[in-house]
């Protein structure tokens, strides 16, 4: 135990901006408790990967930030999550505006039953009121980003549904990214891909961290490995270590970290 | 020696097997057959004894007088397309949006459980007693039958099935799709008309177009609604002719001519459900494909 709050708390010290800082998390599905006073900041323009078996709570976290969970009556937060200056759980968080802020990619690709363009287009409606050439060039612009731009410039029209699973991620991607967030939720964004398509969307998260603060979920330890600064190895709803990603894999403080990522577990 | 006994043709498990799959092809074959033989007799039957009644004057000249010679339906015709139509408008709009509540908030709401019940129960509720209903709050108090009275009848029938299919289909949206809708900040009305509803588009339609079909052939309501019209009108606050209640009414008559009519008007009312289910099932396909 100690030697569990001693390591969180020197990687803590590492984070010297945080954008989203959670103080005693909690989270109830009903009556069982997703997440156990989770403590966690997540730097600005910086990678941070959530690793850690299947019903860990790295995905509920990840909702958290967000507040998806609002979606589903029975879930609820507890304790303390700054984003932006304030504790984005309170009753009165704009939660729309939250969501513009803090955007997400799912684990499967979910484009919108329209043409690619209205599927970028669809959340900056949301907030700008842009004459058509600018919303055009929007759209350049995010799905560049989201390095798209040349296999779709000629299909803008062509339903989203159309594109190729990779290219549907990279759709969802370049949709969240349009609407300027600060933040973007990863959630396992590459397990239902082939790997050209993974490695595609990993230089793009390294591409997208110059500009956004990113948190990405993922069952791929490789993945955790190459492309994020900061790892959070979580079990059983709780935050198990946290730390800069290099530490967490060559040195882990906790034998059950080392045991997850090397593939010993259990 | 083990795959030798399995994969041997005398293999007792599979051979039982073989005979419980052949009885049950030869079963649902003839159970096909027989559907298949009622269909397609009903429709030989129509094509010989309608088609004979099939001319221009059909579409050009309004139902005969008692006695008369010749004559046509093309005030029924009129008259239905009228019914149909207005029904469609009225039934469709109600039932896409009562379905989106039901599918919205159908989870918590009591009074979204109390409406899919009721729902429900008027899916299966015999026509005729949705005739009488508008008979008894409407025609009575109106004294007269009217082309209004037998709209809103039919819509009565139609807005159930446009309520329950628009439902079932938008509950077919993964939760997925939604919660990306949700992750950019949209607010709820959007994320059900703009994505939800969008995503099953087609099988809305599809819904709208069967509650079509449904309503065309309805008769039990119109007889205490709209009732008839010998004469050519177009005026809903007066009895509108319209096509299952001349069939109802020449079908048992007297005259030669009148019972070709009758067999002329059946054709019609079948053939154009035919090709409103056909149109739907090809819109459907269609989609699916997509």
């Amino acid at each position: 135990m100690m030697n569990n709050e001693m390591s969180v708390s020197a990687a803590k010290s590492a984070v010297k901006n945080p954008t989203i800082e959670t103080t005693g998390l909690n989270f109830y599905y009903g009556n069982f408790l997703g997440l156990k006073n989770v403590n966690l900041k997540i730097h600005e323009k910086k990678v941070t990967a959530f690793i850690g078996p299947s019903g860990c709570g790295k995905s509920t976290l990840l909702r958290t930030f967000n507040r998806m969970y609002d979606l589903y009556p029975g879930q609820r937060a507890e304790g303390k999550i700054m984003y932006g200056g304030r504790n984005i759980l309170d009753q009165g968080q704009d939660v729309n505006m939250l969501r513009a802020k803090v955007g997400m990619v799912f684990q499967k690709p979910t484009p919108f039953p329209m043409s690619v363009y209205d599927n970028i287009a669809f959340g900056v409606r949301l907030y700008e009121n842009l004459p058509k050439g600018e919303m055009d060039e929007r759209v350049e612009w995010a799905l560049n980003k989201a390095a798209l731009w040349g296999e779709v410039k000629d299909k803008l029209n062509k339903s989203g549904l159309s594109l190729s699973g990779g290219q549907q991620q990279r759709l969802c991607i370049a949709r969240g990214v349009a609407v300027k967030p600060d933040v973007l939720l990863l959630d396992e964004p590459t397990s239902a891909l082939d790997p050209i398509s993974t490695a595609k969307i990993e230089e793009l998260i390294d591409e997208l961290k110059q500009d956004y603060t990113i948190a990405i979920v993922t069952h791929n330890m490789q993945q955790a490995a190459r492309c994020s600064d900061y790892t959070a190895y979580m079990y059983l709803g709780e935050l198990m270590e946290f730390g800069e990603t290099d530490q967490i894999f060559m040195n882990p403080g906790r034998k059950e970290t080392q045991d997850y990522i090397t593939g010993r577990f259990g | 020696m083990i795959t030798d006994r399995i994969a041997d043709p005398l293999n007792p498990v599979y051979r039982r097997r073989l005979w419980v799959h052949r009885i049950g092809i030869t079963l649902s074959f003839a159970a096909m057959a027989v559907g298949l033989l009622f269909l397609l007799w009903i429709l030989a039957t129509l094509l010989i004894k309608g088609g004979g009644a099939l001319s221009i004057s059909m579409f050009t000249q309004t139902t005969p007088a008692p006695g008369s010679d010749g004559g046509g339906l093309s005030n029924a015709i009129v008259g239905s397309l009228m019914l149909v139509g207005l029904a469609t408008a009225i039934s469709t709009p109600i039932g896409i949006l009562a379905g989106i509540y039901l599918a919205e908030y159908g989870e918590q709401s009591w009074l979204a459980k109390v409406t899919r019940f009721v729902t429900d129960i008027m899916l299966s509720a015999p026509s005729i007693v949705i005739g009488l209903f508008i008979y008894a709050i409407y025609v009575a108090q109106a004294k007269h039958f009217s082309g209004w009275a037998g709209t809103f009848a039919i819509s009565l029938i139609a807005i159930p099935v446009v309520v329950r299919t628009t439902d079932n289909m938008l509950r077919l949206v993964p939760n997925s799709l939604l919660e990306a809708a949700f992750a950019l900040g949209a607010p709820r009305w959007k994320v059900a008309t703009m994505v939800r509803l969008r995503a099953v588009k087609a099988g809305v339609m599809t819904g709208a177009l069967l509650a079509l079909a449904r309503i065309s052939g309805e008769t039990a309501p119109l007889l205490f609604t709209a009732l008839n019209n010998q004469f050519f009108s177009t005026n809903m606050n007066a009895p509108l002719a319209n096509l299952p209640v001349v069939i109802y009414q020449f079908a048992m008559s007297p005259y030669d001519n009148w019972r070709s009519l009758a067999w002329g008007a059946a054709l019609l009312v079948t053939f154009s459900v035919l090709a409103l289910n056909i149109l739907s099932r090809a819109l459907f396909n269609q989609k699916i494909q997509n």
